[in-house]
C-alpha cells in the first residue's frame, strides 16, 4: 500500500503530526525505562533519611514514576546512600549482582562518591565505585532531596541519550 | 642559716662598733681639756659604758639564741627558747630602756651640740637594738602563744620590722643631718638586716605551717565525703589492698574515681553491685583506652537507689592484656567488652561470647591502638 | 513422616525496615524464633580513631553523623564534655538557642520513629504525616544552622550562628500546630485495634532486666522507673523549665509507644517556656580561647538524647586534639537486650520489637 502524501489535507496532516511519531525501538525502550525507575532501598546511613524524605510527601518521588522496591530482583536502580564500609562491600556487590539487567547505580552523598568525611578512616571504602560501576554521582552531605531528584533526572537523561545514540556516557 | 650567721657577725660588728665609738668618744673626752666638758661627760661616760655593756649583753644573748637554734631542732627550740629568750630580752630591753632614759635626761641637761652629735650614733645604735629586740620578743611571744596563727604573726612581725626600719630611717636621717658617717649607715643597714632576719627566723621556724595554710586555701571537693565513705565501706569488707588509688576527678563533675588492682577487679565490682549501701546497679559505660605504657579500662557505674555515680578504672598490661569480665554482673557489659576486645585487643576472662563485633573476624590488627598500621590502605 | 527442622534465616543487612544495615541471624522453628544473634559492624566508620587527629571543633561534624536523627544532642554532648573540663561560662542566649534546637531535634527524631515504626507494622499513611511535620521542623533548623540533617551548629562555649529575624516567631507558631497534629495521631493510630493487637504485650521486660542490660531513655521509662537526665542531673538550663517525666508500667512495646508520644508533648511544653523566656539580645558564643585545649585529665558526661543516655568520654593531655574520645551511644547498649526478647516470638513480632527499641545504626556504629 502506498502512502500518497499529496492526498492528505492540511487538518489531517496536523492531526497526523500530533498523533504519529517515528522513533527507533531503542529510543522507545529508553523512554519506558527512564520514566519508571524503581529504586531499591539501599539506605545505609544519614543519606538514607534524605532518601526517605524524597519518597515522602514533601518531595514526592512517586510523581516521577519511582517508588521504592525492597527486593533487588524487582528494581532497576540501586541508590547507594551512605557510607560503605569494608564489611559491607561484599554485600553491596552481591546485591548488585542480584539485580537484573538493565541496571544502574546512583552514588548518593559524598561517602558513597569518594569516602566522604570518613576518607581517612581505617574501615571505610573510599567510594562505592570501587565495588560496583556507578552511573551518577550526587555530591552533598547529605544532599538535599531536591538534589537527589536532580540526580534522578540526570539518570533519565543519560538513559535516553544512550538509547538514542548508542554511545556510552562515562 | 647563713643569714643568721651573718646576723651574728653583724651584731658583733655593731657591738664592736658601738664599743669603738664609745672608746673613741672616751679618747676624745680624754683629749679634751675643758673641765666642764669632762665634768659633764663623766655621767655620760658612765651612762655610755652602761649602754655599751647592755649592748654587749644583748648581743651575747642573741648570739646564744642563734646558736641554740642552729644546734637543736627548730620546733623544739622555738618552743623552749622563746621563754628564755623572752626573759633575756626583757631584761636587756629593760636595761636598754633604762639606759636610754638616762641618756635622754643627760641630753636634756647637756647643751652642747658636740655632745649631742657624738652621742647620736650610740643612741641610734641603741635605739635600733632596742627596736629589734622589741620586734623579736613580740614576734616570738606571738609564736609561742599562737602556733596556728602563723600568717598573722608573720605579718605583724613584718609590719613591726618595717616600723622599726622606718624609725631607724628617721633616726638615721637625724643622725645624717647632724653629721652622717659611714658608721651610721652601716649600723642602719645592720639593724634592718636584723629585723629582716628576725622575720626570716620566724618564717623558718614555722615553715611547716605555711604549707598547711596553702592547702586550706584550695577547697575540698563536695564529693570528698562520699568518696571517703565508699573507701571506708570497701576497706571494712574487703581489706586494704584492693584499691590502688582513689581520687575525685574534678574535671568531670567531681565524680569519685577508684583505681582497682587487676587481681581484685572482679571482687570489687561484685561488692559494689551487691552491697546494700553502695548498690551500683547500672553500668553506664565501659571502654578501654590505650595509654602507651599500659592500657586502662574505664567503667562508669551509677546507683539508682542512691543517685550517685562512680568511676572505676583498672590498669592492665599492654602486651597480652587480660582482665576479668563484668558481664556476669551486668549484662549490659556484654557488647562494650566485645568492642574493647575488637578495637584494642583486651581479652576478657569469663565473657560468654567474645567476638569481634565491629570489624569482622578476619581483620588484622587492633585499630584503636596507638601503633596500628592499616593492612590495606589503598581501598 | 513429617519432620520439622530448624532453619537459619538471615534478616540481612539490607531489609525494608529502614533501620539501616543491621543483620540478624535467626534460628527459627517454623515461625517461632529459638535463637537470635545480631551482627553489627556494617557501618563502623572509626569516628573515635579519626578524632585523635582532629581538634575539638573539627570533631563536631562527625558527631552529627553518629545519631543522624537527633544531631543536635550529639553536638551538645561533645561541647558539654569540653566545657565541663574547661569550666566555661555559656551566655544566656546561647543556652536558650541550644535548648530550643535540641528539643526541636527531639520532636523530629520521635516523629521519624513513629512514622517508620508504623510503616514497618504495615500502615503507610502515618509515615507521610510524620514526614510532613518533620519537614517543617527541618526547615526551621535549616534556617538557623544551614543543614537539614547534620547541623554542625554547636561550638565549645555556645552556638555558631544567631537566630535570624522571625525565627522565634516561627517556632512559636509551630507549637500549637504540632499539638493539634498530636491529637490527630492519637485518633489515627492509638485506638486502632490492629495496632493494639500487634503491639500490646510484645517485647516485655522487667525493671531489673532493664537496669541489668543498661537500657536508658524511653526503654527504661516504659518499665516504670522514673529517670530522666534532664530532671535528675540537669545540664544546661533545664532546671528552669517545668515539665514531667513520662513513665508507663508494663515494659512492652505499647508502653514505649506511649512514652515516646508523651515525650513529644513534654518537649512542646519546654519549647513554649523557652520561647517565652528567650532573651532578646546577647552573645551567642562565650569567651573561649582561640585554640581549645582542655586541661590534662579525663571527663565523662552524659545527657538525655531521644534514644537514651548519650555520653562522651574525653581523655586529654592538654593538647588541641583529644588523646581518646569515646561516645557512650544509647542504641548500642539498648540493642543488647534484643536476643533475650526475641526468644519464643513470632517472626511478625520481630519487627514490632526491633522497631520499638528505636535504634539508629549510625549510633550502634555498625
Amino acid at each position: 500500500m502506498e502512502l500518497k502524501l499529496e492526498n492528505i489535507t492540511q487538518e489531517e496532516m496536523a492531526e497526523l503530526q500530533r498523533n504519529v511519531f517515528l522513533s527507533t525501538l531503542e529510543q522507545l525502550k529508553g523512554w519506558a525505562r527512564s520514566n519508571s525507575l524503581w529504586p531499591m532501598t539501599f539506605g545505609l546511613a544519614c543519606c538514607a533519611i534524605e532518601m526517605m524524605g524524597v519518597g515522602s510527601s514533601h518531595y514526592d518521588l512517586d510523581r516521577f514514576g519511582s517508588f521504592f522496591r525492597t527486593s533487588p530482583r524487582q528494581s532497576d536502580v540501586m541508590i547507594v546512600s551512605g557510607t560503605v564500609t569494608k564489611k559491607m562491600a561484599p554485600v553491596v556487590k552481591r546485591l548488585y549482582d542480584q539485580m537484573p539487567e538493565p541496571k544502574w547505580v546512583i552514588a548518593m552523598g559524598s561517602c558513597a562518591t569518594a569516602g566522604g568525611p570518613y576518607v581517612k578512616s581505617y574501615s571505610v571504602v573510599k567510594g562505592v565505585d570501587q565495588v560496583v560501576p556507578v552511573d551518577i554521582y550526587i555530591p552533598g552531605c547529605p544532599p538535599n532531596p531536591a538534589a537527589l531528584i536532580y540526580g534522578v533526572n540526570k539518570l533519565k537523561e543519560k538513559i535516553r541519550y544512550e538509547a538514542k545514540t548508542g554511545k556510552k556516557v562515562i | 642559716m647563713d643569714g643568721e650567721k651573718d646576723l651574728e657577725q653583724l651584731k658583733k660588728e655593731a657591738a664592736a662598733k658601738a664599743k669603738a665609738a664609745a672608746l673613741a668618744k672616751k679618747k676624745e673626752k680624754e683629749q679634751s681639756t675643758t673641765e666642764e666638758v669632762s665634768a659633764e661627760e663623766e655621767p655620760m661616760d658612765i651612762a655610755k659604758q652602761k649602754a655599751a655593756a647592755a649592748a654587749k649583753a644583748k648581743a651575747a644573748a642573741l648570739a646564744k639564741k642563734k646558736e641554740k637554734e642552729q644546734t637543736t631542732t627548730e620546733e623544739v627550740s622555738a618552743e623552749e627558747e622563746p621563754i628564755d629568750i623572752a626573759k633575756q630580752k626583757a631584761a636587756a630591753a629593760a636595761k636598754a630602756k633604762a639606759a636610754a632614759l638616762a641618756k635622754k635626761k643627760e641630753k636634756e641637761q647637756s647643751t652642747t651640740e658636740e655632745v649631742s652629735a657624738e652621742e647620736e650614733p650610740i643612741d641610734i645604735a641603741k635605739q635600733k637594738a632596742a627596736a629589734a629586740a622589741r620586734a623579736k620578743t613580740a614576734a616570738l611571744a606571738k609564736q609561742s602563744a599562737d602556733t596556728g596563727d602563723v600568717e598573722k604573726a608573720k605579718a605583724i612581725a613584718a609590719a613591726k620590722a618595717k616600723a622599726a626600719a622606718a624609725a631607724k630611717a628617721k633616726a638615721a636621717a637625724q643622725g645624717k643631718s647632724a653629721g652622717g658617717s659611714d658608721e651610721k649607715a652601716k649600723a642602719i643597714a645592720v639593724a634592718k638586716a636584723k629585723a629582716a632576719a628576725a622575720a626570716k627566723a620566724k618564717g623558718k621556724a614555722s615553715g611547716a605551717d605555711s604549707a598547711a595554710v596553702s592547702e586550706e586555701e584550695k577547697k575540698p571537693s563536695p564529693n570528698q565525703p562520699v568518696l571517703d565513705k565508699y573507701i571506708k565501706i570497701i576497706e571494712e569488707h574487703l581489706g586494704k589492698s584492693i584499691l590502688e588509688d582513689s581520687y575525685i576527678n574534678e574535671l568531670s563533675k567531681d565524680v569519685p574515681t577508684l583505681v582497682a588492682k587487676p587481681e581484685a577487679y572482679f571482687r570489687l565490682a561484685e561488692f559494689l553491685k551487691y552491697n546494700e549501701q553502695l548498690s551500683f546497679d547500672f553500668l553506664s559505660e565501659l571502654h578501654g583506652t590505650d595509654f602507651e605504657t599500659h592500657m586502662e579500662i574505664y567503667t562508669h557505674l551509677f546507683s539508682y537507689k542512691n543517685r550517685h555515680s562512680l568511676a572505676l578504672k583498672v590498669k592492665v598490661a599492654r602486651e597480652n592484656p587480660e582482665i576479668d569480665s563484668l558481664q556476669p554482673l551486668w549484662a549490659g557489659a556484654n557488647w562494650p567488652e566485645c568492642e574493647a576486645y575488637d578495637l584494642l585487643g583486651i581479652r576478657f576472662n569469663g565473657h560468654p561470647d567474645l567476638h569481634r563485633i565491629m570489624l569482622g573476624e578476619d581483620w588484622i590488627g587492633y585499630p584503636l591502638r596507638k601503633d596500628y598500621e592499616p593492612y590495606d590502605v589503598e581501598v | 513422616m513429617i519432620r520439622t527442622e530448624e532453619m537459619l534465616l538471615n534478616v540481612g543487612p539490607q531489609h525494608p525496615s529502614t533501620h539501616g544495615v543491621f543483620r540478624l541471624v535467626l534460628k527459627i522453628d517454623g515461625e517461632i524464633i529459638t535463637e537470635a544473634r545480631p551482627v553489627i559492624g556494617y557501618l563502623h566508620r572509626g569516628t573515635e580513631k579519626l578524632a585523635e587527629d582532629l581538634q575539638y571543633t573539627q570533631i563536631i561534624p562527625y558527631t552529627d553523623r553518629m545519631d543522624y536523627l537527633a544531631a543536635m544532642t550529639n553536638n551538645y554532648v561533645l561541647c558539654h564534655a569540653v566545657e565541663t573540663m574547661m569550666d566555661l561560662e555559656i551566655p544566656e542566649r546561647a543556652e536558650y538557642l541550644r535548648i530550643i534546637t535540641m528539643e526541636l531535634g527531639r520532636i523530629a527524631s520521635h516523629l521519624v520513629w513513629w512514622g517508620t515504626y508504623l510503616l514497618d507494622l504495615g500502615a503507610t499513611s502515618p509515615f507521610l504525616y510524620a514526614f510532613r511535620e518533620r519537614e517543617m521542623i527541618i526547615n526551621m533548623l535549616n534556617e538557623i544552622s544551614g543543614g537539614r540533617l547534620t547541623f554542625n551548629y554547636m561550638r565549645v562555649g555556645g552556638v555558631k550562628w544567631d537566630a535570624p529575624e522571625g525565627w522565634i516567631e516561627k517556632v512559636r507558631e509551630f507549637i500549637p500546630y504540632m499539638r493539634e497534629q498530636l491529637k490527630g495521631y492519637d485518633q489515627l493510630v492509638t485506638g486502632n485495634e490492629i495496632f493494639m493487637n500487634r503491639v500490646k504485650g510484645v517485647g516485655t521486660y522487667t525493671k531489673e532486666d532493664a537496669l541489668n542490660y543498661s537500657l536508658s531513655g524511653a526503654n527504661l521509662r516504659c518499665t516504670g522507673i522514673k529517670w530522666d537526665l534532664r530532671k535528675e542531673e540537669p545540664y544546661s538550663i533545664y532546671d528552669r523549665f517545668d515539665f514531667d517525666v513520662c513513665i508507663r508500667d508494663g515494659g512492652d512495646a505499647w508502653a514505649r509507644y506511649h512514652v515516646r508520644l508523651s515525650e513529644i508533648g513534654e518537649s512542646l511544653k519546654i519549647l513554649e517556656q523557652a520561647v517565652e523566656q528567650f532573651p532578646s539580645e546577647g552573645a551567642v558564643l562565650g569567651k573561649v580561647p582561640k585554640v581549645i585545649k582542655p586541661p590534662k585529665g579525663e571527663a565523662f558526661v552524659r545527657i538525655e538524647s531521644p534514644r537514651g543516655e548519650i555520653g562522651c568520654y574525653i581523655a586529654s593531655e592538654g593538647k588541641k586534639e583529644p588523646y581518646r574520645l569515646k561516645f557512650r551511644r544509647p542504641s548500642f547498649y539498648n540493642l543488647q537486650i534484643l536476643p533475650k526478647l526475641l526468644v519464643g516470638q513470632n517472626m511478625a513480632n520481630l519487627i514490632a520489637i526491633l522497631g520499638a527499641i528505636d535504634i539508629v545504626l549510625g549510633e550502634v556504629d555498625g
